[in-house]
């Protein structure tokens, strides 16, 4: 019993139509409670006000819009060594979750920016290079779309994802370097004395769960739609021939 | 190799080639900038590091499909594919033909440009030596994006979609090295960054190129 046996479509298929009930609840459950907690029953910021509420929504939507590209960089890699085509769909299901969650945290840090900082938009490092990944959501998106051939298109996008993935790296340290930053450092990070307080870190850590089983639920759900429709495809060939 | 080399050059000197288009582009940007922005000499030389940066980068884009659709349509890269030569070296080869029918002249012609663009003296030598260590990267990096598009009809403005996203670390250090020369002040730590950039994507890209263009004669 090995992990690699999900690559099997129709075992990926038992499994993920067992757990996705699971998940689905889970994701209500833990989102409702974090943002509900956070929205309602955590004391305003004694500088920023009740603004600092958007934190809820904005912290975990930039975790997974990072996490989520890293995501699709480990199913391209699976996919270039093992050839596994669940793999492939699934990140190819990622993407369109991932490229919302990045937008997510661009809007919200805008709405928050602009009391706080007086500004919707400013061109420091970090702002900067969760806009360069968008851009490389787009690309690699309008790639999936403009090949026909599944294989091709899911071969290519490996390859513009790995090689894309590089280059994401530079352009975060190449912005680094050419600005300073107006953005505040990491409010939470494990080896560090100095964070957020514990009211709202508690259920910051509520939404971060609640963000990452969301994508978890979509990316099944998507994946399985691919498979579908992978499959609906195949008949209509077979008929075709018939 | 060298064979190769001397053919694609001839090609895109011949007429119709493309040769000066992406020239003739650069020339047309530098003229229109002042145009749009106004002839205040302050702030023409402000941003002219970075307007002569992104005008070679375009420049550059122009003539980027190029590089592989016409050997793919009229069939001459199967060829190449099946050559004794790797393929890596083929794209390597290209990439260089690329190169020098557009960085280079780039290069060569963009300090008489700065002069329109007010860029102040101490900038020219490190414009010249900027574009020359980073258009290798702009070739190195485009012809990987040619060669993920190259199956395609109407490949073009994916071409664009795709390669300017893989454009930013190079334009942004080499924007800063000319602007930092201009201004004098310390620029190594750019200047080399950009260097490493052009050298990594020149040794790498090559490899993921060639698979791509593997996966797209299958």
């Amino acid at each position: 019993m090995s992990i690699w046996e999900y690559a099997n479509p129709k075992k990926f298929m038992a499994l993920s139509t067992r757990a996705l009930p699971w998940a689905v609840g889970l994701t209500v459950v833990l989102l409702a409670v974090g943002l509900v907690w956070g929205f309602f029953f955590t004391p305003d910021d004694y500088k920023q006000g009740s603004t600092v509420k958007i934190i809820y929504l904005h912290v975990p939507a930039a975790m997974m819009a990072i996490n989520v590209w890293i995501m699709m960089l480990v199913t391209s890699l699976v996919w270039i060594v093992r050839r596994h085509h669940v793999s492939a769909l699934a990140a190819k299901a990622a993407a369109p979750v991932g490229l919302t969650f990045t937008l997510i945290a661009l809007l919200t840090g805008a709405l928050w920016g602009q009391p706080m900082w007086g500004t919707w938009w400013a061109w420091d490092p970090r702002l900067t290079s969760f806009l360069i990944l968008t851009l490389f959501y787009f690309g690699y998106m309008a790639l999936w779309a403009a090949i026909e051939d599944p294989d091709t298109a899911a071969d290519l996008t490996s390859i513009l994802c790995l090689v894309g993935s590089v280059f994401a790296l530079l352009s975060r340290y190449a912005v680094n370097f050419w600005n300073q930053g107006l953005h505040q450092g990491a409010s939470l990070s494990l080896d560090r004395q100095e964070n957020v307080s514990n009211v709202f870190w508690l259920p910051l850590l509520v939404c971060i769960a609640g963000f990452a089983l969301l994508f978890v639920t979509m990316v099944l759900l998507r994946t399985q739609t691919e498979i579908r429709a992978r499959r609906l495809k195949a008949l209509l060939a077979r008929e075709r021939v018939a | 190799m060298k064979a190769l080399l001397l053919r694609d050059l001839r090609l895109a000197f011949r007429s119709g080639g493309g040769f000066g288009l992406g020239l003739a582009f650069f020339f047309l940007l530098s003229v229109l900038v002042p145009l749009g922005v106004g002839p205040e000499g302050g702030t023409l030389g402000r941003i002219a590091p970075g307007i002569l940066w992104i005008g070679a980068l375009l420049a550059c884009l122009l003539s980027l499909d190029r590089i592989f659709a016409l050997d793919h349509e009229d069939g001459s890269l199967d060829l190449l594919a099946t050559a004794p030569i790797p393929l890596e070296a083929v794209v390597a080869v290209k990439a260089l033909a690329h190169w020098l029918v557009t960085g280079l002249p780039l290069t060569l012609i963009a300090p008489g440009l700065a002069v329109f663009l007010n860029l102040p003296a101490a900038g020219y030598p490190w414009l010249i030596l900027s574009l020359l260590l980073g258009t290798p990267a702009l070739s190195a990096i485009g012809a990987f994006g040619a060669a993920i598009t190259v199956g395609l009809r109407r490949g073009g403005l994916l071409l664009s979609l795709l390669v300017l996203p893989l454009y930013v670390p190079t334009l942004i250090f080499g924007g800063e090295v000319v602007r930092r020369g201009a201004e004098g002040m310390a620029l190594g730590t750019p200047l080399a960054l950009l260097a490493a950039i052009s050298l990594g994507a020149a040794a790498l890209l090559p490899f993921a190129a060639a698979s791509a263009i593997r996966v797209n004669l299958r």
